[in-house]
């Protein structure tokens, strides 16, 4: 399948009063037509900032972008603003974490979906508003002919997000970009959100960015996942891959201190100490003062993103010997070890 | 034996919702917490469950009194406290604390740590300022803080350390129950790690009781002993946690299990989740009989909306509100659709 996105050496640095802040620096990866990416990592990371600088939306002002984002070959970090303006709400849509914040809440909604439409399609009004209460319907609104002239306040946080989602989906965007979607949702509303996105992909083939911080949503749907820590990468791997043979410490660390439904843990593994400052990283790897593997290579030097010896498809940034990571990712993996019933 | 630290009777808050600006009256009223009951054990962690607005966090508020019971009865160590005035009940506010979710607004910003840990000393009149300011660098010690930070201000400190002081400033006065509302709901999981660990290790060392808040099934599944699953102001289901996450026996808690991502592909992708339709009613008027029944899967005319379902027995310290409580777990959807006997066992 065609690559859709190819995102390479993509760095976001941010001029603050106290400095100049990494938020995003060196990040790769790639997203095939109708694939869904995962992108997990905590507060702080850079998952976010990662996808506002592919769809240009920092702020000028403040920050600078370097490296490259591909979207079918043309460089969206190049576009001109007036070509970016086509682009977003048309070939690639954004859905927010915060679906109050994200509508505007002095219009019916119904006109906020139409006006995307008529931005981007040269329809009548009648037709585009036709469009909308389809768009509506397709999202599970019930009553969508009468709803669409509701206030944002009258819906509850899940119909909301699934006003977003239509908004987002009505021009059939190739590309979705979904920041953090159901992290505000309950949990059974978060799967009725996970569930639409899913068939919605299923129907139209939309491929689809998902950040989060939940490693369980990302093992639900993604295909694809990239784990960031402090502004970079520390593994990529098609999603199997990263939770039955994970590579990198810090990947470890998170697997283990997972409280699970399914299994009975006797004491979680802790990620001693905390994310670092963006403004002062450490020196040499990221993930150093942090880690319990932690040797004098790690503190010199910054470990590039490369392959793993036994599968080209999955990349880690850990200096580690490959004999160590097979047997601590084995070991892992046995501390909250379920049978597959 | 158990020994039983806090008995809770038909505990019911309602919120009065009024209409007009000089002569108020009473239009309606939004059933936070209806006529619950239940106990809490000495030394064990009750995590409680559900969705937002389902009233945890206002029963957690009325059982340390920071709201007025509509009705109900609290037995506190043998002592019925839900009609203490303010000035009884403040010796028994020393025996009961609370952590909550938000570490950056429940700290005082213009207050120094010492004097945010130190405040329920002082108002307790545990001793003189020298031996105070020893309690507090000792309880900083105890749940992983620098003592010498005892003169810094919280904005100093990040998330995860804030909590570590508000579960210090908990710990001052030696409670013997400490209710906890989404104690880690607002952390990152390396950090959520941390704070959960800690707490098990108090409980240990202190010989705490917890109850425990949170709207993760997989952080309460850790932490607890026995769990409540509430829905809109009611107790769905209660049981010891193995148990309860083994063998649900309410729809409720089934389709909430099946809702929740699981870490492992292999896992969480050969099930299918048991998809609830719409969202939960409006407390102010909720469904009649069961409050569930609109949106479960095994609803059946004239029973589940015409009666409200009493806790029945289901297994060895087990209860669940339901008049058809599941028979088995894992269950597909068609499964769970599927009564066998319309007519409820009573």
């Amino acid at each position: 399948m065609a690559t859709l996105l190819e995102v390479e050496d993509l760095r976001t640095y941010f001029t603050t009063d106290d400095g100049i802040v990494k938020a995003v620096d060196g990040v790769s990866f790639t997203l095939k037509e109708g694939k869904t990416l995962g992108i997990v990592g905590e507060s702080g990371s850079g998952k976010s900032v990662t996808c506002l600088t592919i769809m240009g939306l920092n702020s000028k002002k403040s920050a600078t972008s370097k490296g490259r984002a591909l979207f079918r070959g043309e460089d969206l970090l190049q576009a001109s603003n007036q070509r970016l303006r086509e682009i977003r709400g048309n070939d690639i849509a954004m859905i927010f974490q915060d679906p109050m914040t994200s509508l505007n809440p002095v219009h019916r909604i119904g006109d906020q979906i139409v006006e995307g439409i008529l931005l981007h399609r040269d329809v009548s009004k009648k037709e585009a508003r036709r469009r909308a209460i389809d768009a509506l319907k397709e999202v599970g609104i019930p009553r969508a002919d009468r709803r669409a002239d509701d206030y944002p306040h009258q819906f509850s946080g899940g119909m909301r997000q699934r006003v977003m989602i239509a908004m987002a989906l009505v021009n059939e965007p190739s590309l979705l970009i979904a920041d953090e979607p159901t992290t505000a949702l309950d949990v059974t509303t978060q799967a009725q959100i996970l569930e639409l996105m899913h068939s919605l992909q299923r129907d139209y083939g939309t491929a689809i960015v998902m950040i989060t911080h939940d490693l369980g949503v990302v093992a639900e749907i993604a295909d694809d996942v990239v784990v960031m820590y402090a502004a970079r990468i520390a593994e990529r791997a098609p999603v199997g891959k990263l939770f039955e043979e994970p590579l990198h410490p810090y990947t470890w660390g998170l697997l283990g201190s997972l409280p699970r439904l399914e299994a009975d843990i006797d004491r979680l593994v802790q990620i001693p100490g905390t994310p670092p400052s963006l403004l002062s990283p450490p020196r040499g790897c990221r993930f150093n003062p942090r880690c319990p593997y932690v040797f004098d290579r790690c503190k010199e030097e910054m470990p590039e993103l490369v392959a793993s010896p036994r599968d080209s498809e999955h990349l880690q940034s850990c200096f580690l010997d490959d004999v160590t990571k097979q047997r601590e990712a084995e070991r892992t993996l046995a501390s909250f070890a379920t049978e597959v019933p | 034996m158990v020994d039983e630290l806090l008995r809770v009777e038909n505990l019911t808050k309602h919120f009065p919702v009024s209409r007009g600006i000089v002569f108020q009256k009473q239009v309606a009223a939004v059933k936070a917490v209806d006529d619950i009951s239940f106990t809490v054990n000495r030394g064990e962690t009750l995590g409680v469950v559900g969705e937002s607005g389902c009233g945890k966090s206002t029963m957690a508020r009325c059982i340390m009194r920071l709201l007025d019971l509509t009705s109900g009865t609290l037995t506190f160590e043998g002592q019925n406290i839900s009609r203490l005035s303010r000035n009884e009940m403040r010796p028994i506010r020393r025996e009961m604390m609370m952590i909550f979710q938000d570490p950056y607004a429940s700290l005082n910003p213009r207050k120094r740590v010492g004097f945010i840990v130190g405040e329920a000393l002082v108002v307790h009149n545990t001793g003189t300022d020298a031996a105070i300011k020893r309690r507090v660098q000792e309880l900083l010690e105890v749940v992983g803080l620098n003592p010498e930070h005892y003169n810094r201000f919280p904005h100093e400190f990040s998330g995860g350390q804030r909590q570590r002081i508000g579960i210090a400033r908990a710990l001052a006065v030696n409670p013997k129950l400490i209710v906890c509302d989404e104690p880690v709901s607002a952390l990152d999981v390396s950090v959520q790690a941390q704070i959960l660990n800690l707490l098990k290790d108090l409980q240990k060392e202190f010989g705490l009781t917890y109850i425990f808040i949170a709207h993760d099934l997989n952080v309460v599944r850790y932490i607890s002993d026995r769990v409540m699953v509430m829905y809109l102001g009611k107790i769905a289901e209660v049981a010891g946690s193995a148990e309860l996450y083994a063998r649900p026996k309410h729809p409720y808690t089934g389709a909430l299990l099946s809702a929740v991502p699981i870490p492992d592909p292999r896992l969480g992708r050969a099930r299918k989740p048991i998809v609830l339709e719409g969202d939960v009613p409006n407390p102010i008027n909720p469904p009649d009989g069961c409050r569930f029944h609109p949106r479960c899967p095994r609803f059946q005319e004239g029973v589940c909306d015409a009666s409200i379902p009493e806790a029945v027995d289901v297994g060895t310290d087990h209860t669940a509100s339901c008049f058809f409580p599941l028979g088995h777990w894992p269950m597909t959807l068609e499964e769970m659709q599927r009564v066998d006997n319309p007519t409820p066992a009573s």
